[in-house]
């Protein structure tokens, strides 16, 4: 099974999350609600589509380009097939320099490829240094959100678990006093650390520049005191030059958050050198892990994503399950659109149905993904080896009498009045209490309308005739 | 746009389920001095299959649609903004060789019904009234392939504010969906349950005594889950209360 894929999907709403989940997303929906308000949002959005639309296309030469100039710079450079292979980078580094305590900045794909568990067992220490990271890592829970790892959880929960940590009662209204203990226990793992690892938010080909964005000053000291700095960066996160960073940099905290700078962004060419201060050694490791069997075929532009996190929050089915509903690394219509696409042999097929296909997600998508067909092709592509034979036989069923007008109507009288006796002894009001299968889902939760005894084809008839 | 002849696409839900709004919809068009003539060998336009991952079933039955109306000439309209979405968004990337061109003439002459009647017919308001006395307090609830997939949101709120005896309050999050999805429903149904509630909630909050739409699968969605709770909320179609005498 793949790192990506965790548990089997819950898809049931989870109403242990949801209050802290749609504070947070109303949250979000203000801010970005105004922040669109100051740029030209559909300019910015093509312009940035186009971007990553470059980057995705030319990634063979654009990696060789950025290998090339990281090295120059002083960096090395480690190409990771998959997760085992870049865990296994990962830990080689910090065993050759002879390091077992580490610092590690907020990185989704580390939690994709499942590094937690590889340092551990290498017997690596590494403590998540993003405030909402250290408290799902000390809860031994995993993040739910893309951006905001711990949204599932209340403040009461991370005050409790302060309290059990430190010995002393915490006001979970008090935040600052939260802030400050985390702040204070993180400061020496930080100052004790031999490696930082974080992940990268985009890679300038042209420079060799990675670019770390962040909120709260984390990735700042993971990747200055450290002797060692491993980024690990999934292939797709190169871009070509600076004038694209330039964009993509105010775009994704606009996205993400609505505001128009992140709180601090880390520009990363190459080591420390001539006596500066900060990582004597760079490493930069590029994961493919089913990256590039993407490239060429419909699903290309689900390769365009900045993980800004908007979809989760725009998406009414993440809001109603959570992020851990999905039982993926990844969540949400992006989640439910990649995990499929990267997780080869775990059966992640249920995924793309975790969605209404409203479409508020490509509304959210500051590259354009196209999500809503992404998931509908994903529906079709999961069926092509494994329909389930019941489904396949009624749709098949259905397109035959359908396709045909004689037909269609027959299927219209049977439903409305062939089996009117059988509705009306269900009936409340033309209103049924209990369906057949296969509606019967439906009639567990909900009422269903019965179908009329005279559909409008055969009014519109009577209406000809009475003409 | 003057006394256009109309093509009614009236969708199978629609036909099999909510016909009276068929009927009001050809009554609408008619007293606005459209011509309104009706395919009948159209039956449904394939997204129930499309979006249950049965492409091939959709075309066969999408198919169907091209054969019935691409004789046609005019506008085509429909009381139903997702059967819209499926013509316009849709069948321009699921036809290929030469059916394409017909599939992209017709996208592009249909419409659903607000926006034909707003921008087509030049009729921002075209009256009608709320039955019964006194004023009642509706929610608007924009479906979202109208809303997200084809980027309306103005034309059934204008048509709306030109109703007699209603006033439109805004609930919060107006612009979530209500969990209809089609199979959606059936599939994650506890979801899609949770979802109405939510809508249903905000709108009750609101001090909304009904909701309002354009998309028949989310009023069965939402009046079949308001009835299952019993809760004090009507759900009407747009064009319920567009008849100009407030008899639903």
């Amino acid at each position: 099974m793949s790192g990506l894929v965790i548990e089997p999907p819950r898809g049931r709403p989870d109403p242990a999350v949801t209050p802290n989940l749609h504070r947070a997303a109303a949250h979000w929906g203000t801010q970005r609600a105004d922040a669109r308000g100051r740029v030209d949002w559909e300019a910015w959005r093509e312009l940035a589509r186009q971007i990553r639309a470059d980057a995705v296309r030319h990634l063979p030469e654009l990696i060789e380009l950025l290998e090339a100039r990281v090295a120059t710079a002083g960096g090395h450079v480690h190409h990771a097939r998959n997760a085992e292979e870049a865990c296994d980078h990962v830990v080689r580094i910090c065993r050759e320099a002879g390091a077992t305590r580490a610092v590690k900045g907020k990185s989704m794909t580390s939690e994709e490829i499942g590094l937690g568990a590889a340092l551990q067992g290498a017997g690596i220490e590494a403590v998540e240094t993003d405030l909402g990271e250290y408290i799902v890592q000390a809860m031994g829970d995993r993040p739910s959100h893309i951006l905001a790892p711990a949204v599932h959880l209340s403040a009461g929960q991370v005050a409790n678990l302060f309290a059990r940590e430190s010995g002393r009662p915490f006001d979970p209204d008090d935040t600052a006093a939260l802030v400050s203990h985390a702040r204070a226990v993180l400061r020496q793992r930080f100052l004790a650390a031999e490696v930082g690892i974080t992940g990268v938010n985009l890679a300038v080909a042209e420079t060799g520049t990675l670019t770390i964005v962040e909120s709260e000053g984390n990735i700042r000291l993971a990747t200055a005191l450290p002797r060692i700095h491993i980024a690990l960066m999934g292939l797709e996160k190169v871009i070509r030059d600076w004038e694209g960073a330039a964009h993509l940099i105010q775009m994704l905290p606009l996205a993400a958050q609505g505001k128009m700078a992140a709180a601090s962004t880390s520009f990363i060419t190459g080591p420390a050198r001539d006596g500066d201060d900060g990582p004597h050694e760079l490493h930069l490791v590029l994961l493919d892990g089913g990256r590039s069997a993407i490239r060429g075929t419909p699903f290309e532009e689900a390769l365009h994503c900045i993980r800004c996190g908007a979809c989760l929050y725009a998406c009414p089915v993440y809001r109603q399950v959570g992020g851990h509903g999905y039982g993926t690394t990844y969540s949400g219509p992006i989640g439910a659109v990649i995990t499929p696409l990267l997780a080869q042999g775990a059966d992640t097929d249920d995924l793309p149905w975790y969605s209404s296909l409203c479409g508020a997600c490509v509304e959210a998508c500051p590259v354009k993904i196209p999500l809503d067909d992404q998931l509908v092709a994903l529906r079709a592509r999961a069926h092509e080896d494994d329909a389930p034979r019941g489904e396949a036989a009624l749709f098949a069923a259905w397109a035959r009498l359908w396709s045909r007008p004689s037909s269609y109507r027959a299927t219209a009288a049977t439903a409305g009045r062939a089996l009117r006796p059988l509705w009306s002894a269900l009936a409340r009001d033309g209103w049924q209490h209990r369906a057949p299968f296969p509606f019967s889902g439906w009639t567990d939760g909900r009422d269903a309308r019965t179908p009329d005894p005279e559909p409008f084809h055969a009014r519109w008839r009577s209406r000809r005739v009475g003409a | 746009m003057h006394s256009p002849r109309v093509q009614l696409f009236v969708t199978c839900l629609v036909d099999l389920l909510y016909p009276e709004v068929g009927e009001r919809t050809v009554a609408l068009l008619e007293r606005l001095g459209c011509e309104v003539a009706f395919p009948t060998s159209q039956t449904c336009c394939g997204q129930p299959a499309l979006s249950s991952g049965y492409p091939r079933e959709s075309l066969i039955v999408a198919d169907r649609f091209l054969d019935a109306f691409a004789g046609t000439e005019g506008p085509i309209v429909a009381p139903f903004g997702s059967c819209v979405h499926m013509v316009r968004h849709h069948y321009p990337r699921l036809y290929a060789g030469e059916r394409a061109a017909v599939a992209a003439s017709l996208a592009a002459r249909t419409y659903e019904l607000p926006s034909f009647i707003v921008e087509q017919l030049g009729r921002p308001t075209v009256g009608g009234r709320y039955p019964g006395p006194g004023v009642t307090a509706v929610a608007y609830h924009h479906e979202c392939h109208m809303r997200y997939g084809l980027g309306v949101t103005e034309a059934p709120m204008s048509l709306l504010r030109g109703v007699a005896g209603c006033t439109i309050v805004e609930p919060v999050r107006s612009g979530l969906c209500c969990g209809f999805g089609g199979t959606f429903s059936l599939k994650l149904a506890d979801v899609s349950v949770a979802m109405a509630d939510e809508k249903l909630d905000s709108a009750l909050q609101a001090g909304a005594e009904a909701i309002v739409s354009t998309d028949v699968g989310c009023l069965m969605h939402l009046e079949g889950r308001a009835r299952r709770r019993g809760l004090p909320l009507r759900v009407h179609h747009l064009v319920d209360l567009l008849e100009p005498d407030g008899r639903l």
